[in-house]
């Protein structure tokens, strides 16, 4: 160990802890990462940019990154009105309500795929009353927006719910006493606290949507060029045995990924500096 | 007046809202599973959980649990120590490190270990050569699900073991108990709660994923095929009943763990106050 490198401590099994970490660390995500990488720089830039802005790959791309837009803003909206509703209300069932945010999580993607696609079917228990209102609910970018919806939703009411709870009851108090009426209070004074927090949790949810499979393929009706989300063209791609293509379009979705992972630990860094301040 | 709240309509109005958009997505579709699972009578329901495939479904799903979860749960604790435990340079760059698997697409997570133990991948031919089979095998379902769940335990558990500070710790030795034993007598009883919260989440995670699994599985039934897979494979067939029979298993799994989670919050919780 360098010197200065760990704050000297009595505890002992710091090397053994860290080297440990970074061993596995390394050996399950951070090599076969960057085989990803390896691989991609064998393909020359010419290749890569000729499969990433194939029409398919394009389309594919856009139809990700729309859907997963469509469903992290419906979020934002539904997603902060469950968590104001968990944080201030009362009512009967609120303890099941709130132990069953987290159920998108915790189910199998599959599941949620296969059960969403029943009830948004045509002839499903949703789905015959879109049709009536002429929206075709499964096999569209609908479809899809609504199975992105689902599993977003933990994502945004567990970023909101504890700066809610954390607010500081003083400030709303101080609002209401210097005359401002309720609605100028939750706009003016509630909002910006939480707004930080609502980015980041509708970043994560953004984030997740773009790679999510499972609980998409079913409902999407995959066809190229319409319902052809990123992750399924990377294992059609596979499929044919087409590893170059297949690398090259996960390369381009796993940099935009950083990116809003990158994004969202900025909006966390100003939620906890606003807190800080109020 | 209470100055923090809002008329009753409007409270009414927000719950409502709320609700019902509660009722749509996670409501409905719970029932629609058990409703479309029961659709053809208990018998039919039966049936399909006994099928020999349905039975080696669930037998690889609970292998690939038993091996993927307790390898995450020793490195969640070796993780959390170190950064836990002690203050040094780049540990908020290992932190994001090692939530990195929860931001890359469960397909690429299995494109990643094709690239590498697939036929044309970088150790093919030295696999081919001795006969290991890696993809569409067992060994690539669990390292797949071995990386979709690597960070599940430690980012449970280094709040946990952060909140407890190290003073406990320092007492211990301070009073001649060894390092080893300082950490199986103090650190691991204050963090228990915290260890199995970690193990029900990533093995909530590790039994229900799915895309990961289907890019490495090669879906060869009653051999690599899990219970995600096997519910994929029923539903596409058009045997919906026994698709959802089998997606109830993995319903009430998924039921199991929030009941769990919820009941050790609770007990983390006045762990804290008390």
């Amino acid at each position: 160990m360098k010197p200065g490198f760990v704050k000297k401590s009595i505890l002992p099994g710091f090397s053994l802890s860290l080297g440990f970490t970074i061993f596995y660390l390394s050996l399950i995500v951070l090599i076969p990462l960057a085989m990803l990488f390896i691989k991609s720089s064998s393909l020359g830039m010419a290749q890569f940019w000729s499969v990433i802005t194939a029409d398919r790959t394009l389309a594919a791309y856009r139809l990700s990154f729309g859907t997963a837009f469509a469903s992290a803003c419906v979020n934002a909206v539904f997603g902060s009105i469950v968590a104001w509703v968990l944080v201030r209300y009362s009512f009967p069932g609120k303890r099941i309500v709130d132990a069953l945010v987290d159920f998108p999580l915790a189910l199998p993607t599959a599941v949620a795929g296969i059960t969403l696609t029943e009830l948004y079917a045509p002839t499903g228990w949703i789905g015959q009353f879109l049709n009536v209102l002429g929206i075709k609910g499964a096999f569209s970018p609908f479809g899809i927006t609504v199975a992105l919806t689902f599993i977003g939703l933990p994502f945004v009411v567990r970023t909101v719910q504890p700066v809610l709870e954390d607010l500081d009851p003083q400030i709303e108090e101080a609002a209401a006493s210097l005359g401002a009426d309720r609605w100028q209070t939750v706009r003016l004074v509630i909002l910006p606290v939480i707004f930080p927090a609502l980015l980041t949790g509708v970043t994560l949810a953004f984030a997740r949507a773009i790679g999510e499979y499972g609980s998409v393929i079913f409902i999407a009706g995959n066809m190229p060029l319409k319902t052809e989300i990123a992750p399924l063209l990377i294992m059609t791609k596979l499929e044919q045995y087409d590893y170059a293509g297949a690398t090259a379009i996960a390369i381009g979705m796993l940099l935009i990924s950083f990116v809003l992972l990158a994004a969202a630990n900025y909006f966390q860094w100003l939620t906890s500096k606003n807190l800080g301040k109020v | 007046m209470n100055t923090r709240t809002e008329p009753v309509v409007i409270r009414r109005l927000f719950i409502g809202i709320a609700l019902g958009f509660f009722g749509l997505f996670i409501v409905l579709p719970l029932i629609c599973v058990f409703y479309h699972a029961f659709s053809k009578g208990w018998v039919v329901y039966l049936q399909a959980l006994a099928h020999p495939d349905a039975l080696a479904a669930m037998r690889l799903t609970v292998i690939t649990a038993l091996v993927a979860v307790p390898l995450n749960l020793v490195f969640g604790v070796a993780a959390s120590w170190a950064i836990a435990k002690f203050d040094f340079k780049g540990r908020d760059l290992l932190l994001s490190l090692i939530d990195l698997p929860l931001s890359v697409s469960p397909v690429i997570a299995g494109l990643i270990f094709v690239l590498i133990f697939g036929a044309q991948g970088a150790l093919g031919p030295w696999l081919r050569a001795h006969n290991i089979h890696v993809i569409f095998a067992l060994p690539g379902i669990i390292l797949a699900t071995i990386f979709v769940t690597f960070p599940m335990v430690a980012r449970e558990l280094i709040p946990v073991m952060r909140s407890q500070g190290n003073e406990e710790e320092e007492a211990a030795l301070t009073l001649g108990a060894s390092g080893w034993k300082t950490f199986w007598m103090v650190s691991v009883p204050n963090i228990r709660w915290g260890i199995l919260y970690g193990i029900i989440l990533c093995n909530a995670r590790a039994m229900g994923e799915f895309g990961a699994v289907s890019v490495v599985s090669g879906h060869i039934r009653g051999l690599t095929n899990t219970l995600p897979l096997h519910v994929e494979i029923l539903y596409n067939e058009y045997q919906s009943a026994a698709a959802f029979a089998a997606a109830s298993i993995l319903v009430l799994l998924a039921i199991v763990t929030l009941v769990a989670k919820t009941v050790i919050e609770a007990v983390i919780r006045r762990g804290h106050t008390a």
